[in-house]
């Protein structure tokens, strides 16, 4: 399982290595958001700052679509999804891989945006590992939804538009747990409050990743 | 040949409906799966089960409206509380674990039947109009209560996040596919948002109790529940639960029909425009297309 895990993980970066969808618009596309964010919300510095953790996670989220649509598009021309299927690769391998390979685009993405709050809202960060913690454990939650409902519309036509829809609302605990641990973050003090937040999402993370590693087979049976 | 008249002769080639070829006779001539036929006794069960519906609902309106005594505190608004918790109760509870339980039945290889994938899809639809009724009476309530329409309250919001989840999932089965396909789909959408919903419900409580210290909801209503007010809160709830069985019989009822057609669709057509061809010449659409 592991090992085709790395196998496909390998096979989508490298991918996006040549192709360079993620970081030439994806990427972009979250600098983007957080532009007009700012716009939203005024030029008033302490209000972005106030907001500040909360739209890191919405860009996040939104990019998170995109990475998302593009780990589900590159298997989608060529018969690549029943080839994939074919070769005899693990279907847990096989989830584990594909979400393994959008958590580290995220992972990029979401240190740039963060260099992007801080810079153009000036957030202050006074608990930088609470920061890294929840991004890390926000991400690993995320991709692992995201590539469930990823294969899950993967054989529909309209999947460009249901895919958010379905998405979106499930990953809500994630934006709240994110948003939060950012705020102690910010606050300094003690990091009780955002200790049950990294629990949470320990748990969400734990949940579907779970169902990602045992249902995976038969979900790709449906698309 | 005016136009005026053209139109007319196009509006008639077209005219005979369905009503000039009752389904059933095309059915029998060419061998159509005949459509589903309600067995007496089902149609007993859900009429008896619908009016026993509308008679809960008429008394506990007129129990609510007319017997019961107005608040001390609330006055007349303390009404929309025999409304408003039964409706939260079928929407919340009912429809939606009604609608895991038979997703994941249906996800079970061994109970796997398309029984259980229509009463997800039906208890779903009927819980979507029940949370929305939530809100709605909810707001109603909420405003001269609180001041506001909306207020981000712990248990508004997960009702609102499962309201979304919910048209998630009726989205996803109004993509057309097999019916076997769409089922499997389906409920492991509805499974996903199962596990979500304890994990959203906690997220949302602390968000809330970290927001705002004390929370404006469950109002103290009377300490003292009046006798007729206790009954008339129960009345509701049981009035509003057969309302929800009897929605969830004839929503079922339509998903077996709406199955059946979307399987013989062509072939009815098909065998529509045969019976045209060769059906009796009295006057039918074929004759007065030639006379145009």
């Amino acid at each position: 399982m592991w090992r085709d895990a790395a196998l496909v993980a390998g096979k989508d970066l490298r991918i996006e290595g040549r192709s360079r969808v993620g970081l030439s618009q994806v990427a972009p596309f979250g600098i983007v958001a957080l532009v007009l964010f700012a716009f939203a919300l005024g030029p008033d510095r302490q209000v972005m700052a106030k907001g500040a953790p909360g739209l890191f996670w919405v860009a996040v989220l939104f990019c998170t679509v995109l990475a998302i649509q593009r780990s589900v598009s590159v298997e989608s021309t060529d018969g690549a999804r029943d080839g994939l299927r074919l070769s005899g690769i693990d279907p847990a391998g096989l989830y584990l891989g594909k979400a393994v390979a959008v958590a580290a685009q995220l992972v990029v993405l979401e240190l740039l945006l963060a260099i992007g709050v801080v810079l153009l809202y000036g957030a202050r960060i006074e608990v930088p590992w609470m920061i890294v913690v929840s991004c890390l454990l926000g991400t690993v939650g995320l991709a692992a939804t995201g590539t469930l409902y990823g294969a899950l519309s993967s054989g529909l036509r309209v999947r460009e538009t249901l895919l958010p829809f379905l998405f979106l609302p499930i990953a809500a605990p994630v934006l709240l747990a994110g948003t939060r641990i950012w705020q102690a973050a910010m606050a300094g003090g003690t990091p009780a409050a955002g200790m049950q937040w990294l629990r949470l999402l320990v748990v969400f993370d734990a949940v579907y990743l779970a169902i990602g590693v045992v249902l995976f087979g038969p979900i790709q049976e449906t698309a | 040949m005016t136009d005026n008249s053209t139109t007319t002769t196009v509006a008639e080639a077209f005219g005979p409906g369905p009503a000039a070829h009752p389904p059933t006779t095309v059915a029998t001539n060419t061998g159509v799966t005949p459509s589903p036929v309600q067995s007496p006794r089902s149609r007993m069960v859900e009429r008896t089960i619908g009016i026993l519906a509308l008679v809960g609902t008429i008394a506990t309106v007129w129990l609510g409206i007319w017997v019961t005594p107005p608040d001390k505190v609330q006055g007349d608004l303390v009404r929309l509380v025999y409304i408003h918790p039964g409706v939260a109760w079928v929407a919340l509870y009912l429809a939606f674990g009604l609608a895991a339980v038979s997703s994941l039945l249906y996800l079970w290889p061994r109970t796997r039947s398309l029984f259980w994938d229509r009463l997800a899809a039906a208890a779903v639809e009927v819980g979507v109009v029940f949370n929305v009724c939530t809100l709605v009476s909810g707001s109603i309530w909420g405003r001269p209560t609180w001041g506001v329409w909306w207020a981000w309250d712990a248990r508004l919001t997960s009702t609102a996040v499962l309201l979304v989840l919910f048209l998630g999932y009726l989205a996803l089965r109004r993509v057309p596919a097999e019916p076997e396909v769409r089922a499997r789909r389906s409920a492991f959408v509805a499974l996903f948002a199962a596990v979500d919903i304890p994990i959203i419900h906690f997220s949302v409580n602390w968000w809330n109790t970290l927001h705002q210290g004390a929370t404006v909801l469950n109002p103290n209503l009377s300490a003292k529940i009046h006798g007729s007010m206790a009954w008339t809160l129960l009345l509701g709830f049981v009035a509003l639960t057969l309302v929800f069985v009897w929605m969830l019989l004839v929503r079922f009822r339509i998903g077996v029909l709406e199955d059946w057609l979307g399987a013989n669709e062509l072939d009815l057509a098909l065998a529509e425009r045969q019976s045209e061809g060769t059906g009796p010449l009295d006057g039918s659409a074929a004759d007065r297309v030639g006379a145009a």
